[in-house]
């Protein structure tokens, strides 16, 4: 075990992956010499030289086109996008090329390319530096969407995006690269997809949350228990595939749910696990379903702790709910 | 050809001269030239009368993909657009798996998931094709890199049209390909005619090979109806990168006799006298011509030729009509590597309903 900060777990992850495997490398802006803007690839690029850790130029398009040439190829490249919020020029690369390779080619050609980038604001980022737009991914059959929010899990996960044989995107909550710490089991210890964490335990409700969420949804909880209001929280981490069982238990529990995320409310995921808790514990529920989210609007810069979730909005709706049955 | 033009801008035509290909490599060339028009004459046919959904026909075109599949080597990666009929024939795909993506059946390597013409063959290293332009220029690129980060003296070449010049792995495609000077060949098929956009419209380069001087690396012109010049040219940019001498652009210029498909009706937005004067330059007219003139073929054996293009095409389309359709639940596969439980569970779903005969395929 180490202790390490979430970003310097990510860098870790990296690090044993491209030390174990010559076919892991490492694509994107700035990941080279600079170690990437937020000090993710730090060091990759003295150890293993500019053919694995790839300095590319300024294209998003061109640095996810080139890493699924390289994936049908047989390599395993780790494309890096600096921003979520800058991903857009390689959407077409994303969802009808990366997605659906396997699918077009009746598995003649699997394609497994893992795009690590920062998502989320809180960090005085603006329109442009701040969104949280997982749905898109989500909502693309042939993605993988993982969100660690732990170091533990950000290692962990990594290494099983990069072992796995599916496209995966990576979202590393920047919020909290450096706010987090924690312990980090050494070497090739991987977190398997698809499987929820339970945070803390409870039996009044069911806050459901993942990445830079589950630090402030674990800190409601923490309020309520003051109130005598005992609150469950399960980090989702993995949206893709997703953890059912894990969310339809906990309801069947506490017979009540909040979901919490930082992207806009309408068709944010949210909406996809309220829907689920419709369909398969309906008749658990003691209350009706509710969100805490982000708002239907651009991401503001100025005011953006007043657009973002927090401890005392997530406490807030939940008290609401446990009151409403 | 032909020095590398980088700092020239203006990109040298190939010249129509002594060719690198003997005689019989060349009436190779023109057996699949001859079963490539065959093929597409008769799925046109096919598709009016509803027996395949559509087609892509690339009538015209033979000299530039036989021409270009017959300097590739086997372990060279072809990724190609949806029109490259003649490559996967050249390069070894069995008509038989041609024909029978065309009719998405139960022997359809892609499983019935795509349309016409969106074919892949892995054991001939012609990945799947997909309908978004451009995209596959830059996966391309990739590969090539993969390929020689492994050490492999491969070269990756892209397929793509004059309007693909315009898109944006275009642009990321080549910028990446000169930064890395990576062993790939651009093969841009200039058929004058992106659906009904002329080229003059598409750009206001003098040419589309001109391009590549921007991106640090030769581009050349050749004329597509002349098998030999694109063998050359081709042989040419193949042997530059494998030696280490980065990529390639080439524009090979051709006309496209029919359709962008079988969805548009080019009476539309082009001229007959247009067509027709294209069509005087006939690439596999042309050929035969010459083969005749020379000797080579004579009228008898050159009859042979076609009629065992049409006779191969009609037993791989009989078998295809007899073979059974994909199995109704084989959509929901392939998504993943394993299917997640949503995907079982949405099966079971299609399965009940399957049953009940409250769908049909």
């Amino acid at each position: 075990m180490t202790e390490l900060t979430l970003v310097q777990a990510v860098n870790r992850g990296l690090h044993e992956a491209m030390k174990a495997d010559p076919d892991v490398l490492v694509l994107g802006e700035d990941v080279g010499v600079n170690g990437g803007v937020f000090r993710a690839t730090e060091g990759l690029f003295k150890e293993f030289g500019g053919d694995r850790v790839i300095d590319t130029p300024l294209s998003e398009t061109g640095i996810v086109g080139t890493a699924i040439g390289m994936a049908l190829y047989g390599l395993k490249p780790v494309a890096e996008i600096q921003f979520l919020d800058f991903i857009y020029p390689a959407f077409d690369q994303i969802v009808s090329e990366l997605a659906k390779f396997r699918y077009r080619s009746g598995g003649q050609y699997p394609c497994h390319v893992v795009i690590r980038t920062p998502y989320g604001g809180g960090i005085k980022g603006g329109l442009y530096h701040s969104q949280s737009t997982e749905a898109y991914f989500c909502h693309t059959a042939g993605l993988k969407v993982i969100v660690p929010s732990t170091p533990a899990d950000a290692k962990g996960l990594l290494l099983t995006a990069i072992h796995d044989e599916d496209p995966v995107i990576f979202l590393e909550p920047k919020r909290i690269y450096r706010a987090v710490t924690g312990e980090v089991p050494d070497g090739d210890v991987r977190v398997p997809f698809g499987v929820a964490r339970t945070v803390r335990e409870g039996s009044d409700v069911s806050l459901f949350a993942y990445g830079a969420m589950v630090p402030p949804t674990t800190e409601a909880a923490e309020a309520l228990a003051q109130e005598g209001i005992s609150a469950e929280v399960i980090d989702l981490r993995s949206l893709v595939p997703l953890d059912e069982p894990a969310i339809v238990a906990s309801v069947e529990k506490t017979g009540r749910a909040v979901v919490v995320h930082e992207a806009a409310r309408f068709c944010g995921f949210g909406g996809e696990v309220a829907a689920l808790l419709a369909e398969k514990a309906f008749y658990s529920l003691k209350a009706p379903i509710a969100r805490v989210t982000g708002y239907d609007t651009p991401f503001p810069y100025a005011l953006e702790n007043l657009y973002l979730p927090n401890a005392a909005t997530i406490a807030d709706t939940a008290r609401t709910t446990v009151k409403a049955g | 050809m032909a020095e590398s033009t980088a700092s020239t801008g203006t990109p040298p035509r190939a010249p129509a001269s002594a060719s690198t290909l003997t005689t019989a490599e060349v009436v190779a060339a023109y057996r699949w030239m001859v079963l490539a028009r065959v093929t597409d004459e008769r799925c046109l046919s096919l598709q009016r009368q509803g027996r395949i959904g559509f087609y892509a026909p690339l009538q015209g075109q033979e000299a530039a993909q036989v021409g270009i599949a017959t300097a590739l080597r086997p372990e060279d990666w072809v990724f190609p657009a949806y029109r490259e009929l003649a490559v996967a024939l050249t390069r070894g795909v069995d008509l038989q798996e041609v024909v029978d993506q065309l009719y998405g059946n139960a022997a359809d390597l892609i499983k019935g998931r795509q349309m016409p013409n969106h074919f892949g063959f892995r054991e001939q290293h012609f990945v799947v094709a997909s309908s978004p332009i451009g995209t596959q220029i830059t996966q391309a690129v990739g590969a090539a890199m993969a390929a020689r980060r492994r050490g492999d003296a491969i070269v990756t070449a892209s397929f793509f049209g004059d309007g693909a010049t315009s898109s944006n792995d275009f642009h990321a495609g080549l910028n990446f390909a000169g930064v890395f000077r990576v062993p790939t060949i651009f093969f841009c098929q200039n058929n004058q005619w992106a659906i009904s956009l002329p080229r003059e419209k598409q750009t206001r380069s003098a040419t589309l090979a001109e391009k590549a001087s921007a991106y640090g690396f030769p581009g050349v012109v050749v004329d597509g109806n002349d098998l030999r010049a694109v063998v050359r040219v081709v042989a040419e940019a193949r042997e530059r990168a494998v030696t280490g001498g980065g990529p390639t652009l080439i524009e090979a210029q051709v006309y496209r006799f029919g359709p962008h498909s079988t969805s548009d009706d080019p009476k539309r937005y082009r001229s007959e006298a247009e067509l027709e004067a294209a069509k005087k330059r006939d690439p596999v007219l042309g050929l035969q011509h010459e083969l005749r003139a020379n000797g080579v073929l004579t009228e008898a054996a050159d009859a042979q030729i076609w009629d065992e293009a049409k006779a191969r095409l009609a037993h791989a389309i009989e078998v295809a009509e007899q073979r059974p359709p994909v199995a109704p639940t084989s959509f929901l596969e392939d998504v993943f590597a394993r299917p997640t439980p949503r995907l079982e569970e949405e099966r079971a779903t299609l399965e009940r309903l399957l049953a009940a005969g409250t769908v049909r395929p």
